[in-house]
């Protein structure tokens, strides 16, 4: 769905080269970062006589659409200078504390959003909306991921203001989010302490996706087994541009560098959009 | 199990660019290093293709070698997987190939 002027879904990616986008303008001699699917795919009859098989030479990749959806709500974004992280990690990982005690660090220096992924129950949202933020709550049924369509339909609905700090929790999965592009800023991925210090190497691709991580729950630490130099040696060690930070969110440890990351990011998008508003 | 929406994406896809006709074979390049279980890929195909144009559709699967370069010894080196480590014992690869996930061809009867 384009979350700009409402266009349905079904439309987005064959809609009117006339209509205007804001941010992200379609119009036929458009700029795009992303590629289009190719319109028209080689078709080759065997044989020649039209009654055998066609074999249609496609060659798309499979996520095109996806890393469409996921470009327009990247523009859509760039347009209203609202940052937007991709907050991922195991379930239980800290991933809500995390946020619950974002909001309260920043205390109001950052309007922060949240949309909440989960496969059921809004108890995520309900309690972003206790910590007093607007919440919204995406519930994925079977599916172990959010997608760009679905995000994309969350901004339509959530409708945040310009240069809000926009937190998407994903669905608890250390797997399968990394593959899906959402349209974010950064994608940031959240372990915590009791679950072990192997997981960069269980897990390279969602490490190698990041770029941030958060090591949760350090309070913890006297009463577990991980080792935290090999925890993060090993995700280095895959991804060298990984952004570290060190909390233990429920006792607020560690969470004012982490919020001036968050700050820096949101300033950096909303400068963009003030730029671009003023070139336009 | 992303591997029900990769299969989803594929059969919209082909629905989409293929307007008549029955599909009766799908070919998919999957590298080694995409993060996709052929086996499962297969399975959720099925499932994903029952009720629509592809649902006679055979799924042919190619499988294509990953490949990296070692930010420790330099060396490139063959990825069985994402999980492989370089000959030097390293974990630090960067990838040069074969994370492709991509509908190849379409056979329409």
């Amino acid at each position: 769905m384009c979350a700009t002027c409402g266009c349905s879904s079904e439309h987005a990616l064959d809609r009117d080269p006339a209509h205007p986008h804001g941010a992200h303008d379609h119009g036929p001699d458009h700029a795009h970062a992303h590629a289009h699917p190719p319109e028209t795919p080689q078709t080759s009859t065997a044989g020649g006589d039209g009654r055998k098989p066609r074999l249609i030479a496609l060659e798309r990749d499979v996520l095109a659409r996806n890393d469409h959806l996921a470009a327009h709500n990247r523009g859509w974004l760039a347009g209203r200078g609202v940052f937007a992280i991709n907050l991922m990690g195991s379930p239980g990982a800290g991933k809500t504390a995390l946020l619950e005690a974002t909001v309260r660090v920043l205390d109001g220096r950052a309007t922060v959003d949240v949309v909440e992924g989960d496969q059921a129950t809004a108890h995520d949202a309900e309690r972003m909306r206790a910590a007093g933020v607007r919440a919204l709550q995406i519930n994925t049924g079977t599916t172990c991921h959010l997608d760009a369509a679905m995000i994309g339909r969350a901004l339509a609905e959530l409708d945040p203001a310009p240069a809000t700090l926009l937190a998407i929790e994903n669905v608890g999965n250390l797997v399968c989010p990394a593959l899906f592009d959402l349209g974010e800023h950064a994608r940031v991925v959240v372990v915590s302490v009791t679950e072990g210090d192997d997981k960069p190497e269980k897990y390279p691709h969602m490490f190698r996706a990041a770029d941030v991580l958060v090591l949760n729950k350090l309070d913890l630490l006297p009463h577990v087994r991980f080792d935290v130099e090999r925890c993060l040696a090993r995700a280095l060690e895959l991804n060298p541009h990984l952004r570290v930070f060190r909390t233990a969110a429920t006792r607020g440890d560690g969470l004012e560098p982490w919020c001036a990351w968050l700050l820096e990011g949101a300033r950096g998008a909303g400068a963009q959009a003030t730029r671009a508003a003023t070139t336009a | 199990m992303h591997e029900l929406s990769i299969a989803q994406a594929i059969v919209d896809t082909i629905g989409e660019a293929v307007a008549d006709g029955r599909v009766t074979r799908v070919e998919i390049e999957v590298g080694a290093l995409a993060m996709v279980v052929p086996e499962s890929l297969r399975f959720c195909f099925d499932l994903a293709a029952a009720g629509t144009a592809l649902a006679d559709a055979e799924l042919t699967i190619v499988q294509t070698p990953g490949r990296g370069r070692c930010r420790v010894c330099g060396e490139e080196v063959a990825l069985a997987d994402p999980f492989a480590r370089c000959d030097c014992g390293s974990g630090a690869l960067d990838w040069l190939g074969g994370d492709a996930l991509r509908i190849k061809t379409v056979e329409v009867a």
